[in-house]
């Protein structure tokens, strides 16, 4: 039995030989971040080590007196005997992949990551290894994206019917990435009368301060109350759904930008009036495309509904379980 | 195809009854006649019945995209609707769709598959869903499983196409009514000025009485009012006019040939008469009908034979006359139509066409007092009818009342789950219930409604986490939920494990004081089966 480089442990995945914790959920001392969402980078830690690309967004999210060790992709860095390196993820800006290597073993551990192209991050990159630890947060053959500028071209589509109906469109998506990624990609198509809730433009902030490149917005908050909202685009994070906030636009159709728009469903149960397929996560054929480039023998699903995916690897001669499954001795 | 794919896009974008008709207009004004017919119909609820089975797609699914089948499987649990799954398994295709209306794909694509073999059948429909990008390859697929489920009231179409003609909407209702094939010939005649020949065979739209909620005295004086039984029956409108008869159902079902011994009785009719009436199993001689259950056994049958037409006797009880003589009496006051109802079958065969009778109270307490006996005569509750009020149509509130009896109800124990379809589909939301029989639990009753959205989330959330056992889409999920369930009675079924099936069963209330072991036995619902 080879030794295992990766457990779960209740504070979040760990690294018995480094004593490290990748992405902990509660304080550790030493923690090697993914990237900056909520679920994975969280306050309170001893020293953070993430890739540079993303410390804008580290320090506008966990404050700016974090002890933060900035990597390059790619360059290794000692951790006890363990060699680690961040390799990029195409997640968000900043996103990395744990590449940790022990003895003879090589394992990763994804984070959260897409293949489909995305201007505000580096593209992903394949890192051969043993053992993978893949996020499996669309993990059903119903999930492909279309691609990204095509749903683009239906949101100006979309933009411009709210603008003949003289309401506005919000559009709602998370504040960091999503929002800055749908930005570029309008931006290319000449996106014009973009309007930004102030949680959007405290990322779009962070992300001008890493130097990405955005198309030009403006502040809600600095809108006058009287000016047309007529065919503004407005992007919002989805908890302004429902929220005092949205009153100003009066009549407004709600998108919603997210891989989980892929069913009907989940959209009208929200009832929103429009859903947009875009998301950061790798869909399936983007899942099965990581772990055969990769190389591992091994697969560790872990971030969301496994079971279809692992059975398949399994009917593929591949080992793939769940950290559940371990701690159970399955 | 596509100005219909974008239709339905449309339709199920909003839900604003508004943005509805404009859709609904916009392709209509666009699209060739006989597309416009079918599509009026696909709208009103017409499903192509017969092109495939659901396990044929399933398996065509899977070799056409490669997938497992338990995966096809695992993927339509999630999706919850077998024709999006389709869709989504399936990768757009490389090179423009062929250009083909919604007539052309129905008539010489879709209903050929009818009664065809299974190869050719297979390789039509997976060449058409290589050829359709997702909007259309969505539309298709929904048509060969038959079910559009747009969310559309009839009434919305109604209004529409009673827009564009200029025609009163009663009269695209009536010619929306029965079976019609969808046609471009039929689509002129729809939308025709001129008297149209069929609408002679038409019924009246049936006028619905609305359930009272107040209490009855908020209605004033008890003289205004006609009082019948609420009968547990089928809403029928027997039509007599140019020598020949037709049955029509609430549902706009044309039943002709099915209850002999009806027609027998109205080919005493005088021709251009329509009665409004409920149907109902009934023994001559015999004080209460029979129940509804018995009443279904004759509905199923388009041919009875003799064992049926004796187990299952059948008994119209008029209660409206909406034309005498060919002469439309709606706009008269009801205590007029009944008064002429009542001159016409008078002379009538008393077991099989009969009057409803009238049921007399002095006072709204008196009336009170009847109804709360309703259970022992085998009906549901009260007919309040305003005397002075025309027949209308559709529900409209106001001048008739249903007064039902308050619903049985028991606390029973749920046992199995299933995911929703459509707007539920993520949702675990068809639940199977059970009471007990000594040791066991004894499924009773499948429920859908009857919980808030919040309950539903919630339900959800116990239900993924308390999983036994998964038989395809179905969990069986541990026995700790208590739910008081509302119904209307009780049926013996021997269809059924329990014994007993019952009627219009819902959820009342989720008991999370109770434990399933204080839920009710299966022995207090059998006591109360008929
Ligand atoms: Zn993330
Ligand atoms: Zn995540």
């Amino acid at each position: 039995m080879s030794q295992e480089l990766i457990i779960q442990r209740p504070e979040g995945l760990y690294c018995p030989q480094g004593d490290f914790h990748i992405d902990p959920l509660r304080p550790v001392p030493r923690a090697v971040i993914t990237h900056g969402h909520s679920d994975h980078a969280r306050a309170g830690m001893g020293v953070y080590h993430a890739l540079g690309d993303g410390a804008e967004i580290l320090r506008w999210r966990l404050g700016e007196d974090i002890a933060l060790s900035e990597h390059h992709a790619g360059q290794g860095f000692d951790l006890g005997p363990v060699r680690v390196s961040l390799h990029p993820a195409g997640h968000v800006l900043g996103s990395a992949q744990v590449r940790v290597a022990h003895g003879d073993q090589v394992w990763v551990a994804s984070g959260d990551y897409k293949r489909q192209p995305d201007p505000t991050c580096a593209p992903f990159e394949v890192v051969p290894c043993d053992v993978l630890v893949t996020e499996t947060t669309f993990a059903l053959p119903v999930y492909r994206w279309p691609q990204t500028a095509d749903v683009a071209a239906q949101i100006l589509d979309w933009q411009a019917e709210c603008g003949r109906r003289g309401v506005a469109a919000v559009l709602l998506c998370y504040a960091l990435g999503k929002a800055q990624r749908l930005l570029a990609e309008l931006g290319r198509l000449g996106a014009k009368k973009l309007w930004l809730h102030g949680a959007i433009q405290a990322g779009v902030d962070a992300y001008d301060r890493a130097g990405v490149a955005l198309p030009e917005t403006r502040a809600v908050k600095d809108i006058e109350k009287g000016e047309d909202s007529a065919g503004a685009l407005v992007l919002a994070p989805p908890s302004a759904a429902g929220s005092p906030w949205l009153k100003r636009f009066r009549g407004a159709q709600l998108g919603f930008a997210s891989g989980w728009m892929q069913i009907r469903g989940n959209r009208r149960r929200r009832g929103y009036e429009r859903g947009f397929v875009v998301s950061d996560h790798a869909d399936w054929p983007g899942l099965l495309q990581s772990i055969e480039d990769c190389g591992a023998r091994r697969i560790i699903a872990t971030h969301g509904d496994s079971a279809a995916l692992i059975r398949l690897l399994r009917e593929c001669g591949l080992q793939a379980e769940t950290f559940a499954d371990l701690r159970d001795g399955a | 195809m596509e100005r219909f794919a974008a239709l339905y896009q449309r339709l199920d974008r909003t839900t604003a009854t508004s943005e509805k008709q404009a859709a609904i207009a916009d392709y209509l004004g666009q699209a060739d006649p006989a597309s416009a017919s079918w599509a009026v119909w696909l709208l009103c609820g017409g499903r192509l019945r017969g092109l495939v089975r659901s396990g044929e797609l399933r398996s065509w699914v899977a070799t056409a995209s490669g997938t497992p089948d338990w995966l096809v499987e695992e993927s339509y649990s999630h999706v919850g609707d077998l024709a999006e799954t389709c869709t989504l398994l399936l990768p757009e295709p490389d090179s423009e769709p062929p250009m083909r209306s919604l007539t052309v794909w129905i008539e010489q694509h879709l209903l050929p598959l009818k009664g065809a073999e299974e190869e050719p059948r297979r390789e039509a429909v997976i060449s058409a869903w290589w050829a359709l990008p997702y909007a259309q390859r969505l539309v298709y697929t929904k048509l060969l499983t038959g079910a559009l489920r747009v969310g559309v009231a009839q009434g919305l179409v109604q209004r529409v196409l009673a827009q564009m003609s200029g025609l009163p909407v009663a009269t695209i209702a009536q010619r929306l009514l029965g079976d019609w094939t969808p046609s471009a010939e039929f689509h002129a005649a729809l939308l025709s000025i001129a008297p149209q020949r069929g609408d002679r065979a038409q019924p009246y739209p049936f006028f619905l009485a609305s359930p009272l909620e107040k209490a009855p005295d908020q209605l004033g004086a008890i003289d205004d009012w006609q009082l019948e039984w609420k009968w547990d029956g089928i809403r029928l409108q027997l039509i007599r006019r140019d020598g020949e008869l037709a049955l029509w159902s609430r549902g706009e079902e044309r039943l002709d040939g099915r209850f002999p011994e009806i027609e027998q009785a109205a080919a005493e009719l005088p021709d251009g008469c329509v009665i409004d009436g409920e149907l109902l199993a009934w023994r001559a001689g015999e004080a209460l009908p029979l129940p509804f259950s018995v009443l279904q056994t004759r509905i199923q049958r388009r041919k009875p034979g003799a064992k049926s037409l004796r187990e299952a006797p059948l008994r119209l009880l008029a209660y409206d006359l909406l034309e005498i003589d060919g002469r439309d009496l709606r706009e008269q006051p009801l205590a007029q139509r009944r008064e002429q109802l009542g001159d016409l079958l008078q002379v009538q065969d008393e077991s099989a066409l009969a009057l409803s009778p009238l049921v007399a109270a002095d006072s709204w307490a008196a009336a009170a007092e009847l109804r709360s006996e309703a259970r022992n005569r085998g009906v549901e509750g009260l007919m309040l009818k305003r005397r002075s009020s025309p027949y209308r149509s559709g529900r409209r509130r106001g001048d008739w009342w249903k007064w039902k009896i308050e619903p049985l109800s028991i606390d029973a124990v749920l046992i199995y789950a299933q995911a929703g379809h459509g707007r539920r589909s993520n949702l675990y939301t068809d639940y199977t219930f059970a009471v007990w029989q000594d040791e066991a639990l004894v499924p009773v009753a499948k429920a859908y409604s009857g919980l808030s959205d919040a309950e539903i989330g919630r339900l959800d959330r116990w239900i993924r986490a308390h999983t036994i056992e998964r038989f395809g889409p179905v969990h069986s999920v541990q026995p700790l939920q208590v739910f008081e369930l509302a119904f209307e009675g009780v049926n013996r079924s021997p269809r059924h494990k329990s014994g007993i099936a019952l009627r219009f069963p819902r959820i009342a209330r989720w008991r999370e004081d109770k434990v399933a072991a204080e839920a009710d036995v299966l022995a207090t619902l059998a006591a109360l089966a008929r």
